[in-house]
């Protein structure tokens, strides 16, 4: 297939068709030869990363491929390419390349086995390049946990504003709530502070039962999700917006009121719990439970709701429970995401869940794409790398991601990548028919 | 008992009287057509029967139960499936998705199956699949059932809204306007499927059609309806020469 269009692209457009010639054999890469590659670079860069660094006249490592950088000391720009293509594009490339075959074939035997066994493969992968890159610096481990707790929160909303196709506001509620709860809950049983007294339980404890109260700050969200649900699901349009405004408005003026929670000043001193691996399988759990519910035809029930409700009643579809039910479950998980939140940050107050947050999440979801998991992993993952990029801009940071997003819904209404279904199985597959196409075009 | 009974239905919009005084005794296996000029409230009357709408007045029972004021789904589910005079498809589901949505209330998986992926959950996906796959190549679309609908032709969208209807595995079936917007070819088609249809499950069939051609050929009563009231009740021949029923359509003639 390659011989055939290639000397076409090539008369039209060289460069493109140099490009894609390049990344030809690129395209047999399994996911498991990408992971592999990647956990090789960030090896690397555990052991040369730092001297290369400070030969390239930078104090210290690039933290986010060098995206940091490009405001804030311009000058440095050409280094923190050089290292990121030294140590990050060069080596996968190589070992991407190299390691096809191998990894088609791992991916190929790994597959014989139950699902699961490929899962936890990839999983463990995974975690182990986050684990070394996140190693390097402090910024890295915390703006890994905070994206990964925005993967959370705008996969929960895209369930209710992409795959219900309603629009909900009270995000950052639900996310206090959880955030309030969780840290009421360690700090009550496990920690001595000034606040809330003597821990009741021992201090070693904690960490095991932080699940709990996790789970406790996302049920807490959920019953005041169904304060939201109860007068705005009896009709369609409008309503569920401007309730959950409101909601997320009364939430914040509840906590700024109530002394007990520390007032307009907040809750800080949280324990450390949240740290990368909690953190890393609450996002797994999340995404798989997630993307389980809205496959099943009782999670594509929402989108018939969407998309024809008096089709869906017609057809036994049971609208008003649908509606609940997913409105209770996307509250779940924000109140979760609120949980980690709290404790990574290990300082909370009102307004950290006002209009602000609110924006930052409804632009993640609305950029990455409606009604797609994958979409919202993009959205999560790339406006935090945007909004890291654009830091040195402070507050005119708020001007330009608004007209990123207007452009997006001008462009692509529904977001970058909108409307696909993400299949695990076929994320773990090997890659063998574009691998015989590459054999054949390199012969 | 007849399988649906409707008794003595009216309904009010308002200051208007959509549906007077309607009755409908329909048996087990019976197909019976409902026709009218436009605006004459046979729509109306569906969506009261499938409690989409609520009757002013009047009862409607299925099977023994009296089913006026329960919901369009619980209605559903107990055995009355519709189709729709403008289709009312699901723009982002599949064609297979669309009929496995009518299984919706048959499924027993719950919430922890669609939370947790479980094996309950996977055999019962499993199984409606089947039984949709089974639907669609009863209606003759089984080749498109990873499509989008949207993508699909006119005629083959309303099969693919017959098949969901199939799908609630109904006692009774309401067709609204199952040719509109067909061309001859299709409509044969059409008939030949209801037909079949009809054979393989044995169901009551409602349907409102203009076409008289198809509803004649299929019906063994009609009723018109004409301003939410019923002018003629007969078989296809009776309703044919009915000066009432000519008179509704045509008007009367100018007397000289």
């Amino acid at each position: 297939m390659t011989t055939d269009s290639l000397p076409v692209n090539a008369s039209q457009n060289g460069l493109r068709a140099r490009l894609a010639r390049f990344w030809e054999p690129y395209r047999s890469v399994p996911l498991l030869g990408w992971l592999i590659a990647l956990l090789v670079s960030v090896g690397l860069e555990q052991l040369v990363g730092r001297p290369l660094a400070w030969a390239l006249g930078m104090s210290k490592i690039p933290a986010l491929f060098g995206i940091v950088v490009i405001l804030d000391k311009p000058l440095l720009i050409p280094s923190a390419l050089l290292y990121t293509i030294l140590i990050y594009l060069l080596p996968m490339a190589i070992v991407a390349r190299l390691l096809t075959g191998f990894s088609n074939r791992l991916a190929r035997r790994l597959l014989q086995y139950p699902l699961i066994v490929s899962a936890l493969v990839h999983l463990v992968l995974a975690y182990a390049v986050l684990y070394l890159w996140t190693d390097i610096s402090d910024y890295r481990l915390l703006v890994a946990r905070l994206t990964m707790i925005a993967i959370i929160v705008t996969l929960s909303l895209n369930v209710v504003n992409g795959y219900m196709g309603e629009f909900s506001c009270s995000h950052p509620g639900f996310m206090s709530l959880g955030a309030y709860t969780a840290s009421v809950f360690t700090l009550v049983l496990f920690i001595n502070d000034n606040r809330f007294g003597e821990a009741i339980l021992p201090t070693s404890w904690g960490p095991f039962f932080f699940p709990i109260g996790l789970i406790l700050g996302g049920v807490v969200s959920a019953i005041g999700a169904l304060l939201v649900a109860i007068p705005s699901f009896r009709t369609r349009g409008d309503y569920l917006a401007i309730i959950s405004l409101a909601f997320m408005f009364i939430v914040k003026s509840l906590f700024e009121n109530l002394e007990v929670f520390g007032g307009a000043r907040g809750i800080s001193s949280q324990p450390d719990y949240a740290t990368l691996p909690v953190v890393f399988v609450w996002t797994v759990l999340s995404v798989w439970i997630i993307n389980n519910f809205v496959r099943s035809t009782l999670g594509k029930a929402l989108n018939a709701v969407r998309d024809d409700e008096m089709a869906a009643e017609a057809m036994t579809v049971n609208t008003r429970k649908t509606k609940m039910v997913a409105f209770l479950f996307a509250a779940f998980w924000a109140g979760v995401a609120g949980g980690l939140f709290a404790h990574v940050l290990r300082y909370i107050n009102p307004d950290t869940f006002g209009i602000r947050k609110l924006a930052e999440v409804l632009a993640m979801v609305y950029f990455g794409g409606l009604n797609s998991v994958t979409g919202s992993i993009v959205g999560a993952v790339g406006l935090t790398l945007i909004s890291e990029a654009l830091r040195p801009l402070e507050i005119y940071k708020w001007i330009i991601i608004p007209v990123m997003l207007i452009l997006i819904m001008i462009y692509r209404p529904t977001g970058l990548v909108a409307f696909t279904e993400f299949d695990v199985k076929s994320l773990f597959q090997p890659k063998e028919a574009a691998e015989k196409g590459a054999d054949h075009g390199a012969a | 008992m007849a399988l649906l009974e409707v008794h003595n239905m009216t309904h009010w919009f308002g200051g208007l009287r959509a549906v007077h005084n309607f009755n409908l005794t329909l048996e087990a296996g019976q197909i019976r057509g409902l026709i009218g000029p436009n605006g004459a409230g046979k729509t109306t009357i569906f969506n009261l029967i499938t409690g989409i709408y609520h009757p002013t007045e009047g009862r409607v029972v299925l099977d023994g139960e009296d089913i006026t004021a329960l919901s369009p789904n619980q209605i559903a589910d107990r055995g009355m499936s519709r189709t729709f005079q403008n289709l009312r498809l699901w723009r982002y589901l599949t064609v297979l998705e669309h009929v496995k949505m009518a299984r919706y209330s048959k499924l027993t998986y719950g919430l922890v199956g669609a939370f947790f992926d479980t094996p309950k959950r996977e055999a019962e996906e499993k199984a409606s699949t089947e039984m949709a796959m089974e639907l669609l190549e009863l209606v003759g679309v089984a080749h498109w059932a990873d499509q989008l609908v949207t993508s699909l032709p006119y005629g083959a969208q309303r099969r693919v809204e017959l098949a969901r209807a199939l799908a609630t595995e109904p006692k009774v079936l309401l067709l609204d306007e199952p040719t509109a917007g067909m061309n001859p070819e299709e409509l044969i088609q059409m008939m030949e499927i209801i037909r079949k249809v009809h054979s393989q499950f044995g169901m009551a069939i409602f349907l409102i059609e203009h076409r008289m051609k198809f509803v004649m050929e299929l019906c063994e009563i009609i009723q018109t309806l004409n301003f939410g009231e019923v002018i003629a009740e007969g078989t296809p021949d009776e309703i044919r020469n009915n000066p009432v029923v000519i008179e509704a359509y045509l008007g009367k003639e100018v007397e000289t």
